[in-house]
């Protein structure tokens, strides 16, 4: 009861702020469109839908980040937080009634950008409803980015950390701007490194029915989710119980 | 009955001693005022009693329970009003008490409930639906006692309730805390003396993390030798007067 009075708050706030609406489903759909209408004009491929879907929808992802962090963050320098780390709330209930209210949208995000995919063109088939199932380890990791950095930024640095640099790295290091071996070397190195484009790989895999090559792609989204949302987790506890929330 | 009893209470931040060696004991029912001047310890006294901060040494315990080896209990049986106000601003005035009833444990058909008598007793009919960013300051610190109270805590900590309302706002508040006086113990903190004379049974003066003098006003009026309390107030905390 307790967690999901917590959740329904979270809920309400995220989603009662228009620009969330607007960031979270309209950025990405917008994008989608435009970068369809380019591959509609240029004679070789480079935004194909069923290539390009997978990674709009994990960069979309990033913004559930940016509400997460700056949600948490905004809480932390607010006196309500002094009431609700006052309640009999653990740590853990804290952090399903800021993940479990995330999750859903982030899903819903993920679906909203392959149903515009489909009016674009992508195939309607079991596919594509693998791939948002195959999305999800990839919302757990960045609601779980979302978590850490609320919890140890203010929410201008949220908005930094969230809002540009992981917003750009989960744009340009995941392969869905531009094929990652057109530039090779140190860059390709390091996005090999980082989860977004192991991400849009494994939703490339599913969306294609290649569903053999989906894990070994996804252990590396799964790896970045629990290590990152281990670490969210410890901080948060920390945090509530030091001197400075 | 004691309600709230410290043992030797003390935070230290690396080198500045909060509270030092805190020794007070709150009756059950009791409406007690901290006071003192910026700095003296009272926030952080506050903070530990809530569990908020853990002391460096010593321990208390609220109505039984030790804030460090029982903080839950603790937290079950009590609620604060913090110093600025604690709502969740886009929340409306219903929501914001369901959202309190909620995360101390009451289902939906108990907090429905308690949330019905809340808004009744507070007055707060005609805004239940309004978004508290839009309430003055007033109705925002009403509604913030509210949610402390919605939990029917056996202990509430009014960390400066009325602080930057007006007179009238400030009044009927006073009126809000009178109601409870007895049927709850109270902490309270303030920086209006008139304020803590008016709603307390008894009064701790703090300066530099200790307590200087505890007592009624009318006590600490006599044993100063001072004409009204502002000027005992004024003994204590600048003449380092101690009559514990």
């Amino acid at each position: 009861m307790k967690i999901l009075a917590f959740a329904t708050r979270n809920s309400k706030e995220i989603l009662r702020d228009r620009h969330n609406l607007a960031f979270g489903v309209g950025f990405p759909v917008v994008l989608l469109l435009l970068l369809t209408a380019i591959q509609s004009n240029v004679p070789v491929d480079l935004f194909v839908i069923d290539q390009l879907a997978p990674g709009i929808a994990v960069f979309g992802l990033s913004f559930i980040s940016l509400f997460s962090g700056m949600l948490i963050a905004k809480d932390r320098t607010s006196s309500l937080m002094l009431r609700l780390f006052t309640s009999p709330m653990t740590s853990s209930q804290f952090i399903l009634g800021y993940t479990l209210p995330l999750l859903p949208m982030a899903i819903l995000q993920v679906a909203i950008c392959f149903l515009v995919a489909l009016f674009l063109g992508l195939a309607i088939n079991l596919h594509v409803l693998i791939t948002i199932l195959v999305m999800i380890p990839a919302a757990i990791l960045f609601i779980a980015i979302g978590l850490l950095c609320g919890t140890l930024f203010n929410d201008k640095q949220v908005g930094g950390m969230c809002g540009a640099l992981l917003t750009n790295l989960s744009a340009w290091l995941s392969g869905t701007w531009f094929d990652l071996d057109l530039v090779g070397g140190f860059f390709k190195k390091i996005a090999e490194l980082l989860p977004f484009m192991h991400a849009v790989e494994a939703g490339r895999a599913a969306i294609s029915g290649a569903y053999h090559c989906i894990f070994p792609e996804l252990w590396w989204v799964i790896g970045y989710a629990v290590i990152i949302m281990s670490i969210a987790i410890i901080t948060f506890t920390k945090k509530m119980s030091s001197d400075n929330l | 009955m004691i309600a709230i009893q410290t043992m030797e209470l003390t935070k230290q931040y690396k080198d500045k001693i909060a509270v030092k060696s805190l020794n007070l004991s709150v009756y059950k029912g009791e409406l007690f005022a901290l006071l003192g001047v910026n700095g003296a310890g009272k926030t952080t006294t506050i903070k530990m009693l809530t569990c908020l901060t853990k002391p460096t040494s010593g321990d208390a315990f609220v109505l039984g329970n030790s804030i460090i080896t029982s903080p839950l209990k603790v937290k079950a049986q009590i609620n604060v009003s913090p110093q600025e106000t604690a709502i969740a601003r886009n929340l409306t005035v219903r929501e914001n008490l369901e959202l309190i009833a909620g995360i101390y444990g009451n289902d939906k058909k108990q907090s429905k409930l308690k949330v019905e008598e809340t808004i009744k007793s507070f007055g707060l009919s005609e805004i239940e639906k309004v978004k508290a960013n839009t309430l003055s300051g007033g109705w925002q610190r009403r509604l913030s006692i509210a949610m402390a109270l919605i939990t029917e805590p056996q202990v509430l900590f009014l960390d400066e309730p009325t602080i930057g309302l007006d007179v009238l706002a400030r009044r009927e508040l006073w009126g809000v805390i009178k109601k409870l006086k007895k049927k709850i113990t109270i902490i309270l903190t303030t920086h209006y003396l008139e304020e803590a004379v008016f709603l307390s049974d008894r009064l701790a003066v703090m300066a530099g993390g200790e307590i200087k003098a505890i007592g009624t006003s009318d006590e600490l009026i006599e044993k100063t030798g001072s004409d009204n309390f502002e000027d005992a107030f004024i003994a204590i905390v600048q003449e380092g007067w101690s009559g514990v």
